[in-house]
């Protein structure tokens, strides 16, 4: 398996030339960041915050399993498997509610 | 930290939240002794607010670990989705922000998703911002610092894994998918990706306080996992160019190790 088992010497320079072509850390950039906790650091992940305070359920309704006749209406409605795979889901026939 | 006494599964109320409820009579038979109203009567009603909390909650914390999972299937069907899965897998900690882990592998095994097979991987690269969100800060590899390793010591060096970095291999455009369905924002400014199968690997990181998600060849990916792994320098080199056809780029795979941010610095508790 290591037909190519490397010397020491083709590897310190293939290091040498690997890093040669990278810039340098801009170390001011790098320091002025610094972790400000208990402030959320982008929009996208606010809701970490609390997720389980939420009290969107008050107004809805218990969510059924019987959403399974459903094809989800997102966006993989548009995004198209090779081989017209796609859109033939099957209902399930399993934690139907009760008639 | 003991998080079994809170967790949902281990106490009288816990057991009536998530049993699905289609009838009054389910209702009666959920409802745990003790829930009652001023008259001491018991109260199905009362309780089956704090279900609906219960459930809804849950289903909001899962939706936003997965937006991009969320926006792929729409609102109806991922409350629905999740609410299949919080069933099954009620969380075993208080920590809402763990909450989650298995939702790509019941994705990978929903007979209903079985035409969406790129959800799956769309769901662990999620995952993996998260838990790289919420890792530990730890120094990283930086390049001056593999510059200073001796010539003689290269080969037989090790590496840890950076805590806040993970490789994801899929055949899937992972990547873009996630990109384009994050925020209804992308969706319109992004064309739908090509699915086409092939060989695909992201790389997730923070190297400072944001997380990033970057693509690697296959053959880096290789690289960097045989690493991560503890293979030594020259070892995953070897074990990767042994696969590989045609001329091996060396020093291209070792300037992607230098700049991955995919490992620990060298010494612990060093900037080095």
């Amino acid at each position: 398996m290591s037909k190519t088992r490397l010397t020491a010497t083709v590897l310190a320079g293939a290091m040498a030339g690997a890093l040669a072509g990278i810039a340098a850390p801009q170390d001011a950039a790098a320091q002025a960041k610094e972790k400000c906790y208990g402030v959320s650091l982008k929009g996208q992940n606010d809701c970490k915050a609390g997720p389980g305070t939420t009290c969107a359920g008050t107004s809805t309704v218990d969510y059924q399993g019987n959403a399974w006749t459903l094809v989800p209406k997102g966006s993989c409605a548009d995004m198209k498997l090779p081989g017209e795979r796609q859109g033939s889901l099957s209902p399930l026939e399993r934690d139907l509610p009760k008639a | 930290m003991r998080d079994d006494h809170t967790a949902l599964g281990s106490s009288r109320l816990a057991g009536g939240l998530l049993v699905p409820v289609a009838s009054g009579d389910d209702l009666a038979r959920a409802l745990p002794a003790g829930v009652v109203g001023p008259e001491g009567q018991p109260a199905p009603r009362r309780f089956s607010v704090y279900r609906n909390n219960v459930m809804s909650s849950l289903i909001e914390a899962l939706g936003s670990v997965y937006p991009a999972i969320r926006g792929l299937l729409g609102e109806d069907y991922f409350k629905a989705l999740a609410a299949e899965f919080i069933r099954g897998h009620p969380p075993r900690s208080p920590v809402l922000l763990d909450y989650g882990a298995e939702f790509a592998g019941f994705l990978e095994g929903f007979p209903p998703l079985a035409d969406y097979p790129y959800l799956a991987d769309t769901a662990r690269l999620e995952w993996a911002w998260l838990k790289a969100y919420h890792a530990a800060d730890v120094p990283g590899l930086s390049p001056a610092c593999l510059a200073g390793v001796a010539a003689d010591a290269l080969g037989e060096l090790t590496l840890r894994p950076h805590p806040a970095a993970a490789i994801l291999m899929s055949p899937w455009p992972v990547h873009e998918i996630w990109q384009r369905n994050r925020t209804q924002d992308a969706r319109e400014a992004l064309p739908p990706p090509d699915l086409s199968p092939g060989d695909r690997a992201v790389l997730i990181r923070r190297p400072e306080l944001e997380v990033e998600v970057t693509d690697l060849s296959p053959v880096e990916a290789r690289f960097l996992t045989a690493l991560q792994a503890g293979e030594t320098l020259s070892g995953a080199l070897d074990t990767v160019l042994a696969h590989e056809e045609g001329e091996a780029d060396i020093a291209g795979l070792l300037a992607s190790l230098a700049t991955s941010s995919a490992f620990c610095a060298l010494h612990r508790g060093s900037a080095c």
